[in-house]
């Protein structure tokens, strides 16, 4: 069997003692930044990044993909004892985790969260295994226009899928994929958009992007709504769910995985629309839908199983295909070509440690955050209680330690400055910063594959809806497009986020 | 007889068509080339011509459909975080790690309605500061000045790096 032999190889790569102790790390922060509202995986994954530099590959992977799927965790933490979700991934959780929590049941609500989210990470590390190879197959037969027409599904997927006005949306993909051209044009040496700056002759510093857009503008926006939090934080007693909790969490769970799993491979869905779908259908299928929203089991287990499914789900695209599917993915895909690895369908044969260390490491990593989380119950609401008038100094601080340690340069500061108010400006005008910078990661790559393309097709544009693959793709691109703008739709899309 | 519905659409429009522009005019410098051999400006130019026609879209829907308005901005948080920011790096180079951070701090913490110079404050500002310290400079060995050149003649070379 080769998926036995691969996650072999796998766990004995993620259980080497250097490899658990950054997984325990990366869940370890990954759960404490779900718990500390304002502070999103996007920008503490950005934080950290520098600190990876001197680790290799797979350590540095394993601890960042640790911090993103811990901060579901996390944010199902504080979504049930105190109705504030850390992530938006965990908004429905406090639906009826929350009114768990206030008849007394936080324990046993926050163990089903657990547990649910336990399985779901389990099956998924599966499902990753089994479809991660035929699908990198298939990959690595796409030419150049192919490739350039999967990125354009991917970019326009992700817009679609998440919230938001998807025409601001593209514009903003645009723009990233413009600051990414900025800098020395890999094919003719030519200075694009440099201005004569030799920082800027690397092109702009893609961390410094990510920090100053979720680190310092994330700041300002929280600054402007901020308000005096009134806690109440509900005892936790009885971690133990009953017989009658477990007998009815399979079925939620079930689903939950399920749609969480199918969700969480498409581009921009991932973990935050896989729970929202998630309590949709329990309010509609489940045999106990009339308790939902007063504290029903099913509200918990459905959507914490769907958004963990979702989260590790989304790295199949970005391990596979090397297209990130959301603002984390295209952090790791960043962590990656630092490390000097260009993500794509060749990773997994040419660096088969790396791949499957990194799967097995993230069910070793689910099994650790069973085991720890529950006992570290204390810590975690401690740690809700820090007021964010303390907090986002500290953010400031390790933004701005962290953003100069890439280059030792405090050109990299003034950067991240710069696009935290873009960040911010843009945040206004209700413009996403997570297209921009899926664009900003991808645009050298994607101006190099539509000159490959049109160097073989001799400068024949067609080439793109001639060749089969490549035309279903821009067809399928198109077809989200046209889709989003029937009022149907948008009404279905915007219901789906309403609660965002 | 025109007005104007949406402010959103209407704002992010005139940045985008702003943005494209200027990404248009610095572009026409690189040399285009043709479709078969694409020279460094053929991607930026057909993204700037994409970029401006997204804005013009973005602007005429603003007059027909209704939308929202832009809300206030919150010029005292914005401009004293991205000060914060700017003072650290400014004054990294000569006064070093210590000052650079405490002026980040103190300045951004004012950005804060709940700011208040306390015991908890203080505490709080200098631990920050020791921890960075101990596990950026000495610990992680990233080059900062603990002191800056400033200091440099008159203290010993541990308390510079």
């Amino acid at each position: 069997m080769d998926i036995l032999a691969n996650l072999w190889l796998g766990l004995q790569v993620s259980l080497t003692a250097d490899n658990l102790l950054y997984c325990l790390i990366g869940v370890f922060f990954g759960t404490a930044i779900g718990v500390l509202p304002g502070l999103g995986p996007a920008a503490t994954i950005a934080m950290l990044l520098p600190a990876t530099f001197a680790m290799p590959p797979v350590t540095a992977l394993i601890m960042l993909a640790g911090i993103f799927y811990g901060a579901q965790y996390g944010g199902s933490t504080t979504a049930i004892l105190v109705n504030l979700p850390g992530e938006t991934s965990s908004v429905v959780t406090a639906l009826d985790g929350y009114k768990m929590a206030r008849q007394g049941k936080a324990g046993r609500a926050l163990a089903t969260a657990a547990i649910a989210s336990f399985f779901a990470g389990t099956v998924c590390t599966l499902l990753i295994a089994l479809f991660a190879p035929p699908l990198a197959e298939v990959a690595l037969k796409f030419g150049p226009a192919e490739y350039f027409s999967l990125m354009v599904l991917g970019l326009v997927a992700s817009i679609v899928l998440a919230h938001g006005s998807v025409l601001h949306a593209l514009g903003m993909i645009i723009i990233g994929l413009m600051l990414g051209l900025v800098g020395t044009d890999v094919n003719s040496g030519a200075q694009r958009y440099a201005f004569g700056i030799p920082e800027l002759s690397d092109g702009i510093g893609f961390v410094a992007v990510a920090m100053g857009m979720f680190g310092v503008g994330e700041i300002v926006a929280n600054l402007e709504n901020e308000g005096r939090r009134d806690l109440m934080i509900s005892k936790v007693t009885g971690l133990m769910p009953t017989r009658e909790d477990f007998r009815r969490m399979v079925a939620p769970v079930l689903r939950g995985t399920a749609l969480g799993s199918v969700l969480g491979i498409l581009p921009g869905g991932g973990a935050a629309l896989a729970s929202f779908g998630s309590y949709a259908l329990e309010k509609r299928v489940s045999k106990y839908r009339h308790e939902m929203g007063n504290g029903a089991i099913e509200g918990v287990a459905g959507p914490e199983a769907a958004n963990n499914a979702g989260a590790q789900m989304s790295f199949i695209p970005m391990l596979t295909l090397g297209i990130p599917s959301n603002p984390v993915m295209a952090l790791m895909i960043g962590a990656m070509i630092i490390q000097g690895i260009q993500p794509g369908p060749q990773v997994m044969t040419s660096q088969p440690g790396l791949f499957w260390g990194l799967i097995a490491s993230m069910w070793v990593g689910n099994l650790m955050l069973l085991i720890l989380n529950l006992p570290l119950i204390g810590i975690w609401v401690r740690m809700i209680t820090i007021p964010y008038h303390f907090l986002f100094p500290m953010i400031l601080v390790f933004c701005a330690i962290g953003v100069f340690s890439l280059n030792n340069s405090t050109f990299d500061v003034y950067m991240m400055t710069a696009f935290g108010f873009i960040g911010y400006i843009f945040k206004k005008l209700d413009c996403e910063p997570a297209p921009l910078l899926l664009g900003f990661i991808l645009g050298q790559q994607m101006e190099e594959y539509l000159r490959r393309a049109l160097l073989l097709s001799k400068g024949d544009a067609t080439v793109f809806i001639t060749r089969p693959i490549s035309a279903v793709m821009l067809v399928f691109a198109a077809v989200l497009l046209v889709l989003v703008l029937l009022p149907a739709f948008s009404k279905t899309r915007s219901e789906a986020f309403q609660d965002d | 007889m025109f007005k104007i519905k949406a402010e959103k659409d209407f704002q992010t429009g005139l940045i985008y068509v702003g943005l494209g522009a200027l990404f248009m005019w610095f572009g026409q410098d690189y040399r285009m080339g043709t479709g078969a051999r694409m020279g460094p400006g053929y991607f930026p130019i057909v993204l700037s011509g994409i970029l401006i026609v997204l804005g013009l879209i973005s602007i005429g829907r603003s007059f027909l459909v209704e939308g929202e308005k832009v809300g206030a901005i919150a010029w005292k948080p914005m401009g004293l975080t991205m000060a914060a920011c700017i003072a650290f790096a400014v004054l990294l180079k000569p006064l070093g790690l210590i000052f650079s951070l405490a002026a980040l701090c103190l300045i951004s913490f004012r950005a804060s309605q709940f700011f208040k110079i306390d015991r908890v404050a203080v505490i709080g500002l200098l631990g920050l500061i020791v921890f960075c310290v101990l596990v950026f400079v000495k610990g992680l060995g990233v080059p900062l000045p603990i002191l800056g050149t400033l200091f440099e003649p008159y203290v010993p070379q541990w308390l510079i790096r």
